[in-house]
C-alpha cells in the first residue's frame, strides 16, 4: 500500500494505492485522482511550463508549455530542447513551438500572444 | 486636465479588475473603464507561467497566462475602455473621482457612479519580517524572482535557499531548478506549510527539495552578494533553539513570507478596513463601507485560488452595475464575528434584504485541524448552520453558503467557529 498526495486538483486528496490488488485506489474523490494514483506508481507524468527566448515582442521570453502530460523522466531533456528555441513575434497563444517534443508524442506550445 | 465621466471605474486590470468589469459591462453599465499601471493587463498571472488555474471557472487547466487570456479576448468589442500605463494616485469616496496619471493622457480626472478597487496584493519582504545579517545583493521576494526569470529573461542565483513555504515560494523552487539552479532547501517557520499540498508534491518532492518546517533563516552572511545563510530550529513561540544552526552556502535567497492587500487607495479615501485581512470591510455584494465604492480579489483578502477570485469579482461587478443603475441596498445588517479557530471572514457584514437566495461566506480557520469537524454558525447561542469538514489548514481557504431562509430568522449577529469533536 502506498500512500500519495493526489495533484491533480487543488484539492489534494490523501489517495491509497494498493500495488497488490491491480493498484486500486482509495481515498480519491473524483476519477481523475484514481487514474493519477495509478499512473504515478506505474508511468508518472507532468505537465512542463517554462519559457523560451523571443524575439520582436514586448518581452524577451515567451511561456510554453506541453500540451499534454509527458514522462516525469523526460523533464530535463525537455528543458535543454527548449533552450534551442528562439520565436520571433507575433506569437499566438497555443502557437506549435516544438513539434513532438522528445519523441514523447506532445508538442510544446506557446501560452501567450507576443 | 482632462475630465471624463463612466458608469463602473475599475482600478487594477489583473484577474480580479478583468472578471468585475466584464460583469459589471454585462450587467447593463454603459461606460466602463479599466485602469491599469502596467503595460499590460493581466496582471500577476502574466508571470505565472505553471498550470493549475482554471480547474473551478472553466473546467481545464490553464496556464496563468492563458488563463489571463480568456478575459482579455472577451475585452475586445465589449466596449470596456482599457487604459494602460495609467497609475491611480488618489481616490475621493464621496465624490467618486478618481485622480490618475496617464503616460497617454496625461493628468486625468475620472469621475465614475460606482468604482471597483482590485488593485491587488503585494509581498512582504527583508524589511516586513526582520531578518538579521548583511544586506548582499541576491535576496528577493519569490514574485520579484518570478518576473525576472519568466518575463524579463534574467537568471537570479545559481545556489538558492527558500524561506517561506508559500505557494509561490514552492513554485519558484521549481521554476529554479528546471533552469539549471540548485535549490538546497525550502524552510518555514510555521510547523506546518503555508502551500497548497500538490505544490509539496509537484514542486519539492518530484526534484528532492527538503522542506524544514519549525525553522527560520538567523543571519544572512556576504559582502556584495549573499554567501552564506544560517538556519535554526525555532520552539512553539517560533524563538530559534541554539544549538540547532544549519550552514547553507547560498548565493541567493527567496523570500515567500506572505502577502499584504495593497490598500494606499483605500486608507487614502478613508474606507474602512479590517486589521485582520489588512483588506476593506465588505457588506455581502462587495461593496466597501463607502457607498458605491466595491472591492474584490487579493486587495479585500488573499485568496488560494484564481478561479475564487474571479467569481468574487464577478459579484462585485455586478453589484456596481446595479448602483450604477441607480438601485440601492439598505436594511438590517447582520455583523459576522470569528469565533474559535477563526481568523477572518469576507464578508464581515451582512443586509439581510439584499440577500436572494444565499450569502457566501470566506474564511481562514486558525489552525491544521482533522478528524470529526464542523464549522458552526451561531445566532448569540443558538447554532442556525452546521457545516462537516474533514480536514482545515490556514493554507486552504474555507468557504460556506448561507442560505437566506436561515439568515431572515437570525435575531441579532452571527459568529463563525470551528468545533472538534470530543
Amino acid at each position: 500500500m502506498k500512500e500519495l498526495i493526489c495533484i491533480v486538483c487543488p484539492k489534494g486528496c490523501h489517495l491509497k494505492v494498493d500495488e497488490e490488488n491491480g493498484y486500486a485506489v482509495t481515498g480519491n474523490t473524483c476519477l481523475k485522482g484514481a487514474e493519477y494514483g495509478k499512473n504515478e506508481l506505474l508511468n508518472p507524468m507532468r505537465v512542463v511550463t517554462s519559457t523560451v527566448r523571443a524575439e520582436g515582442g514586448a518581452y524577451p521570453r515567451c511561456s510554453v508549455k506541453t500540451a499534454g502530460s509527458i514522462p516525469k523522466g523526460k523533464i530535463f531533456e525537455v528543458m535543454n530542447a527548449l533552450d534551442s528555441v528562439t520565436l520571433k513575434a507575433p506569437v499566438k497563444t497555443g502557437d506549435i513551438v516544438i513539434k513532438d517534443v522528445c519523441g514523447t508524442g506532445v508538442d510544446v506550445v506557446a501560452t501567450r500572444n507576443l | 486636465m482632462n475630465e471624463q465621466l463612466y458608469d463602473v471605474a475599475v482600478i487594477g486590470g489583473g484577474p480580479a479588475g478583468l472578471a468585475a468589469a466584464l460583469k459589471a459591462r454585462e450587467n447593463g453599465a454603459e461606460k466602463v473603464i479599466i485602469l491599469e499601471r502596467d503595460k499590460e493587463e493581466g496582471g500577476i498571472l502574466n508571470q505565472c507561467i505553471h498550470n493549475g488555474f482554471g480547474l473551478h471557472y472553466f473546467k481545464e487547466e490553464l496556464t496563468g497566462p492563458e488563463y489571463a487570456g480568456r478575459f482579455v479576448a472577451q475585452l475586445e468589442g465589449s466596449g470596456i475602455e482599457l487604459w494602460l500605463d495609467t497609475m491611480v494616485l488618489d481616490l475621493n469616496a464621496d465624490t467618486h473621482e478618481i485622480h490618475a496619471v496617464s503616460g497617454k493622457y496625461g493628468y486625468c480626472l475620472i469621475k465614475a457612479k460606482a468604482i471597483v478597487l482590485a488593485m491587488g496584493c503585494r509581498e512582504r519582504t527583508r524589511g516586513a519580517i526582520g531578518i538579521p545579517g548583511t544586506r548582499p545583493a541576491g535576496v528577493f521576494t519569490a514574485g520579484t524572482a518570478q518576473r525576472y526569470v519568466n518575463m524579463e529573461g534574467y537568471m537570479v542565483g545559481k545556489k538558492v535557499l527558500i524561506l517561506g513555504s508559500g505557494d509561490i515560494g514552492l513554485i519558484m523552487a521549481r521554476r529554479m531548478t528546471l533552469e539549471g539552479a540548485k535549490v538546497l532547501a525550502c524552510v518555514e517557520v510555521m510547523p506546518y506549510s503555508g502551500g497548497l499540498n500538490r505544490n509539496i508534491v509537484q514542486c519539492l518532492h518530484d526534484y528532492n527539495i527538503p522542506l524544514y518546517l519549525s525553522h527560520t533563516i538567523i543571519d544572512i552572511q556576504g559582502k556584495d552578494r549573499v554567501e552564506k545563510a544560517i538556519v535554526a530550529k525555532v520552539d512553539e513561540n517560533r524563538k530559534p533553539i541554539p544549538g540547532t544552526e544549519m550552514e547553507f552556502d547560498c548565493d541567493t535567497i527567496l523570500l515567500s513570507v506572505g502577502l499584504i492587500p495593497e490598500n494606499e487607495l483605500t486608507r487614502g479615501a478613508g474606507i474602512t478596513i479590517d486589521r485582520r485581512t489588512n483588506g476593506a470591510v465588505v457588506f455581502e455584494n462587495m461593496e466597501t463601507q463607502a457607498e458605491g465604492i466595491f472591492a474584490c480579489g487579493n486587495v479585500v483578502h488573499v485568496h488560494d485560488l484564481v478561479d475564487y477570485v474571479t467569481a468574487e469579482s464577478s459579484r462585485a461587478g455586478a453589484a456596481a452595475a446595479e448602483y450604477a443603475c441607480g438601485k440601492r441596498r439598505g436594511g438590517r445588517i447582520i455583523e459576522v464575528s470569528n469565533g474559535d479557530g477563526v481568523t477572518y471572514t469576507v464578508p464581515q457584514r451582512i443586509r439581510v434584504e439584499a440577500v436572494e437566495k444565499f450569502a457566501e461566506l470566506f474564511f481562514r480557520v486558525r489552525n491544521v485541524y482533522s478528524g470529526d469537524l464542523r464549522i458552526v454558525v451561531k445566532d448569540g447561542d443558538k447554532t442556525v448552520a452546521s457545516y462537516k469538514r474533514e480536514h482545515l489548514a490556514p493554507g486552504e481557504m474555507e468557504h460556506i453558503t448561507l442560505p437566506k431562509v436561515i439568515l431572515d430568522k437570525v435575531q441579532g449577529d452571527i459568529t463563525v467557529s470551528v468545533e472538534e469533536a470530543k
